[in-house]
């Protein structure tokens, strides 16, 4: 065929449109996704529901939302992060250091309102060290934030000598942060606020578009340093929040609280959710689900008197299965972008 | 030295000399650690004028554009836009100029939807405290601006990634020109293309030179095409300009042999 022939004023480029996956291919498929992963919660609530009688009270709804509350709180971070292809591990060490910040500035004789904005600042400004390490000196984040995770464990252990304290209370503080049911309120409202902020705004979009394409997105004049650092700071900040919350909770502010482990059911509710770990999309609605539908077994697990290891099994595979789903739906895609 | 001979024979087309001067570039120079990108890099772009840029793979040809477009700054250098002496600080900087680009690699976001890639990093806000992007004036503008420049893509909705190559080409032209540009930079448009998609980009091409208002350089492989296409033609070799002519004062047989004199000239000095 003969190149650059003239033709009619509009151009043939859109005649010939590629096979749909979804309906509205990414966002439509993420929805769906969501969606199943609801259905899956659901599912199993009815089962245990089903098996135990005691599933559906208040007592056990409370375990429950305290179970998962921290989670979703520290997935909301590392969603916006694993959309830009950066993870922060040592999310959980942050959430045992925080409540001591505000431990220390309170027992120091700051106003307790006072304490707690600087211990989520201190939290904000590991995560920029996190970020600027990672961006700025280029060491990928897996391995900076391995390091501060390691480093503010110890850093924990040492201000705390290895011992609990009483989170300092005052009525209405304490009321707002550890009542019953505070936790799971505030992970809902979270988990709405940045849904909004992903969707909806220049902050979110440019968050898809760095992970997406990172050299793009700077030839577009974006500042993918101040995207990237800036969502280390509010994985941070997140990460202090939800350890304030626990340890006002439980009137107790452990060293030992949160750990690795509570990073890792963050980034596991995040990935079952839908969110990719490779960067460039991923959805927050679809970490509450996730992190609902793993809170749902870990409870109806104990209390029906299964082991951890059987849950740690699950876990294991819905990781695997959830892992397969996305790596497969980007075979798929890819499949639609060939002639 | 035979390089310099057509250097010094270069010449403003004629149908446009005496224009306005929409962009000027002198002595730039760009290194990147040991490697010189460019050395000693000097262009001019009249008003409403086609600038085809020649040269192989590792010339220097996308480092000048992002010099161009803010993307990076030169090591040395003097660029001039509109008359006025600018160092460029940022894309944002280079785009308030007018200066748009499509970049080699596109600079598009596969996941994201068309219309949210054509306002990449320049969305329209809704009114209110929240600053929300306001998609359905960007869906509308999206579709417009296709459509504008005679691109029929059906859904703006649709991702990137779904798109054809020429389609994609298409989109990124698309976002460049309607932003205000005055200077229209294009890398390899035609590159990883089919022969009827680069047929269409060309057409396209074709008919953003009838605008007046808008000054080109396009970054090209095939000497034919860039021929038929450009006003004046540049050839860029080992981070330098080897050659420069109106188009129609040049041949095809005469470029080659600008190669073929210039990789003898570097082979006997080696
Ligand atoms: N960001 C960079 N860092 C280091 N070297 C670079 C960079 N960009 C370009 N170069 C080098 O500069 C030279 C010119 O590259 P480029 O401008 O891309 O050439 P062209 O577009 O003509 O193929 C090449 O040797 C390339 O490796
Ligand atoms: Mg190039």
């Amino acid at each position: 065929m003969s190149a650059h022939t003239h033709k009619p004023a509009q151009t043939e480029l859109g005649t010939k449109p590629r096979p749909h996956i979804g309906k509205r291919g990414l966002h439509g498929f993420l929805r769906v996704r969501e969606a199943s992963i609801l259905v899956v919660a659901i599912l199993l609530i009815i089962y245990f529901e089903s098996t135990n009688v005691n599933f559906l009270t208040d007592a056990n709804l409370q375990t429950l939302s305290q179970f998962i509350s921290p989670w979703v709180v520290i997935a909301c971070g590392e969603i916006m992060l694993l959309i830009c292809g950066e993870i922060d591990l040592s999310a959980g060490m942050v959430f045992a250091l925080a409540p001591f910040i505000m431990y220390f500035a309170h027992d120091a004789g700051l106003p307790l309102i006072i304490a707690f904005i600087l211990a989520i600042i201190g939290c904000g400004a590991i995560g920029f060290f996190n970020g600027f390490v990672s961006v700025k000196l280029r060491v990928p984040s897996f391995v900076v934030t391995l390091g501060t995770m390691f480093l503010i464990n110890g850093f924990t252990l040492t201000i705390s000598r290895g011992f609990p304290v009483d989170t300092p209370n005052d009525g209405i503080f304490s009321f707002l942060m550890g009542g019953g049911y505070a936790e799971i309120t505030w992970a809902v409202i979270l988990v709405l606020f940045m849904h909004g902020m992903l969707r909806n705004t220049r902050w979110g979009l440019h968050t898809i578009a760095v992970g997406g394409n990172l050299l793009g997105s700077a030839e577009s004049g974006i500042n993918v340093t101040k995207i990237k650092i800036g969502n280390f700071v509010i994985t941070g900040a997140l990460a202090g929040l939800a350890g304030i919350l626990e340890a006002s909770r439980i009137g107790s502010t452990d060293p030992l609280a949160g750990g690795s482990n509570m990073m890792f059911m963050a980034v596991a509710a995040a990935v079952i959710g839908g969110t990719s770990l490779m960067g460039g999309s991923g959805t927050i609605i679809g970490g509450l689900f996730g992190g609902l539908m793993l809170g749902v077994l870990q409870d109806g697990f104990t209390i029906n008197g299964i082991n951890a290891f059987t849950f740690d099994m699950i876990i294991g595979a819905a990781i695997l299965i959830a892992m397969v789903f996305n790596i497969h739906f980007a075979r798929l895609r890819n499949m639609g972008k060939l002639k | 030295m035979s390089q310099s001979q057509y250097v010094q024979s270069s010449a403003v087309p004629p149908q446009v000399a005496g224009g306005q001067e929409a962009l000027r570039a002198r002595d730039i120079v760009k290194r990147f650690g040991a490697v010189t990108a460019l050395n000693g890099v000097s262009l001019r772009l009249q008003k409403g004028e086609m600038l085809g840029i020649l040269g192989d793979n590792g010339a220097g040809k996308s480092t000048l554009i992002k010099i161009l477009t803010g993307f990076q700054a030169p090591t040395s250098g003097q660029l001039t836009i509109n008359g006025e002496d600018v160092a460029l600080k940022s894309v944002d900087h280079a785009r308030e100029l007018g200066i748009e680009c499509v970049y080699q690699d596109l600079a598009l976001v596969p996941g994201l939807s068309i219309y949210h890639n054509m306002f990449l990093n320049r969305e329209p806000l809704r009114a209110g405290p929240f600053r929300l992007l306001d998609n359905a004036q960007m869906k509308r503008r999206a579709a417009e601006a296709l459509e504008d420049i005679g691109v029929n893509i059906p859904d703006v909705n649709e991702e990137v990634a779904r798109l054809s190559g020429g389609q994609r080409q298409a989109v990124a032209i698309a976002r460049a020109v309607y932003s205000k540009a005055k200077i229209l930079l294009l890398d390899e448009p035609l590159a990883a293309m089919g022969a009827r998609e680069s047929g269409l980009i060309l057409d396209l091409i074709d008919r953003l030179k009838k605008r007046a208002d808008l000054s080109l350089i396009m970054i090209a492989h095939n000497y034919a095409q860039t021929l038929e296409v450009a006003d004046r033609i540049m050839m860029f070799q080992h981070g330098e300009v080897t050659f420069e002519r109106a188009s129609a004062e040049t041949s095809v047989p005469e470029l080659l042999d600008v190669v073929r004199q210039n990789y003898k000239v570097v082979r006997g000095g080696a």
